[in-house]
């Protein structure tokens, strides 16, 4: 297997986008004995949508929640080597990872509003992180960059339970980055959602990443290819192939990939 | 089988379940009735609220035994609901999974089974006489907060654990602590279920006589209780007091007292529907 490293670009305002904001080195994860991901080595690049593809129970999303170390509330689950964000080690002793989650927001399969209403499913994460002053103002925002404000801005105060199961998605979406965290894990965040629903998060995400690092696991192929800039495959706990997304899709190097993408195992 | 007599089967099931409900609810129409025809005529305010007496069951009241119960049950609840929910929340959401944990949690199931004239003993060897509190409330309340803190932390333990992990996730996801998570969403979502088994366990406190007629409550007080260690007595003995004499006035006073206890029962446990029902309104899951 061979990575291509791509050339980091320099865009306008000199932010280096395609910098590696995540990586990581030989990572282990096992349930007990059995081995979900595999001594997998990858970077994710800043300001990019990186997609993990993969049939079921490859790992995907094993590894999706070890880059914010939401796999620590699972017992029996170990994890080896590293996990970097810009640099550090998510995973050394002393990283709180109260704080490694501040920074890498999550949004999971199924939409989670908590039973509270649309305003307080926003302004909790920024309440409980200590940010107190212009709570509307930052309520507002994160709603407007979801395309969500005109849908609810007369029922802020409902709850956010009342919504469709795609207004529930990107009030979720709008939850995590109004924390302004600068990646954003989804874990299969459409796969509860009907074709108009899903098409809207896409949409989304495009605009998205303009500010953020995304990384999305997904099993829907199209998806993938319609949203993210590079593509990661996984095969029973195994990195196969990663590259920019049109090469996977297009011109796959490894056998697998090619049998995936077209079909023919998953 | 064939299709007839597995109809029959089915329709024979049916009346057994059925014939099983009238029965417990029939017993239970019998019991309030023989109560209410023997105890209403002599349920009035003056028998609430005059003190018990032990010559006339025509001026005895219920005042002393009433207010006490209630001390009795303010007091179990002060201690035992702090105490069982802090159990519950650390056994189901605080601790790691391990042999201890287990261990701890198999013997609180146990202490919900055990009788509580068990209790009692405890009670009047620890609190009574160990901790010299005497036969005051607080040694009776400290003695039923350990009769139903069992039965507290194992409801409010399946409350939590009925609470979707996808809460705890958006939170922990958002960079909530553990604390903030328990407290700000997994304690709301678990109210219904906790109250619920609170106010099942106080009721099951007040009814109790065993325990405190173990730790020497009072059958014969004039007075309502004035503090926390004031000797007291309830109504569960004063019943059983009055139904021990051999005058039959007194039995029929007896009737009167159940029929005060009974109401605050049903009181509570209606209060304990209506918040459950309440809450579960705005749960959607």
């Amino acid at each position: 297997m061979t990575i291509v490293p791509t050339q980091p670009k320099v865009e306008e305002g000199g932010i280096r986008a395609g910098a590696p904001i995540l990586s990581t080195r030989n990572v282990w994860i096992r349930y007990g004995d059995h081995a979900a991901i595999k001594n997998v080595s990858m970077e994710i690049q800043e300001k990019r949508i990186t997609a993990i593809i993969g049939p079921s129970g490859c790992g995907k999303s094993t590894l999706l929640r070890s880059f914010n170390r939401m796999n620590d509330f699972i017992e029996n689950l170990s994890t080896e080597g590293q996990v970097c964000y810009r640099g550090e080690n998510v995973y050394k002793k002393g990283i709180d990872p109260v704080e490694v989650r501040r920074k890498i927001g999550m949004v999971f399969q199924k939409p989670n509003p908590f039973p509270k209403t649309i305003f307080k499913n926003v302004s909790w994460g920024l309440s409980i992180n200590g940010i107190k002053d212009n709570m509307a103002d930052r309520v507002e925002k994160a709603l407007i960059q979801v395309a969500l404000f005109d849908e609810v801005k007369d029922k802020l105060n409902k709850s956010g339970l009342e919504l469709s199961g795609g207004q529930q998605q990107r009030l979720c979406i709008a939850r995590a980055i109004a924390l302004e965290p600068e990646i954003v894990l989804m874990d299969e965040p459409c796969s509860a959602l009907d074709p108009i629903a899903t098409m809207r998060i896409e949409d989304l995400l495009l605009e998205l990443k303009k500010k953020y690092t995304i990384v999305i696991v997904t099993h829907n192929m199209q998806q993938a290819a319609r949203v993210s800039d590079k593509c990661a495959f996984f095969y029973n706990g195994d990195l196969i192939e990663f590259g920019e997304t049109e090469q996977v899709f297009t011109r796959p190097r490894e056998k697998q990939t090619e049998q995936y993408v077209t079909g023919r195992i998953g | 089988m064939s299709l007839k007599s597995r109809k029959m089967v089915g329709i024979g099931a049916t009346g057994v379940f059925m014939f099983a409900t009238i029965l417990a609810v029939l017993i239970l129409v019998i019991l309030i009735f023989e109560i209410v025809s023997s105890g209403y005529k002599d349920l009035d305010w003056k028998f609430i609220t005059s003190p018990p007496s032990v010559l006339s069951a025509e001026k005895a009241g219920i005042w002393p035994a009433l207010m006490g119960s209630i001390w009795l049950m303010a007091l179990t609840a002060v201690i035992s609901i702090p105490v069982g929910i802090g159990a519950a929340i650390y056994l189901e959401e605080l601790t790691v999974k391990n042999k201890l944990t287990r261990i701890i949690e198999v013997n609180i199931s146990n202490l919900a089974g055990v009788p509580s004239i068990v209790y009692g003993i405890l009670g009047l060897g620890i609190f009574v006489r160990q901790f010299h509190m005497g036969r005051s409330v607080l040694a009776g309340a400290l003695t039923m907060s350990l009769l139903i803190l069992p039965v507290i932390i194992v409801s409010a333990r399946e409350a939590l654990k009925a609470v979707p992990d996808s809460i705890r996730q958006a939170a922990y996801g958002l960079g909530a602590t553990k604390i903030q998570t328990i407290w700000h969403h997994v304690l709301p979502a678990a109210v219904p279920g906790i109250v619920t088994g609170i106010i099942l366990a106080l009721s099951r406190a007040v009814g109790e006589t065993a325990p405190i007629a173990m730790i020497g409550a009072l059958s014969y007080i004039h007075d309502a209780p004035k503090g926390v260690m004031s000797s007291f007595t309830a109504l569960p003995l004063q019943i059983y007091n009055w139904i021990s004499y051999p005058q039959k006035e007194f039995h029929e006073i007896a009737g009167a007292a159940i029929l005060v206890l009974l109401i605050l029962l049903l009181t509570m446990n209606s209060i304990a529907i209506t918040i459950r029902q309440r809450f579960e309104r705005n749960r959607q899951w």
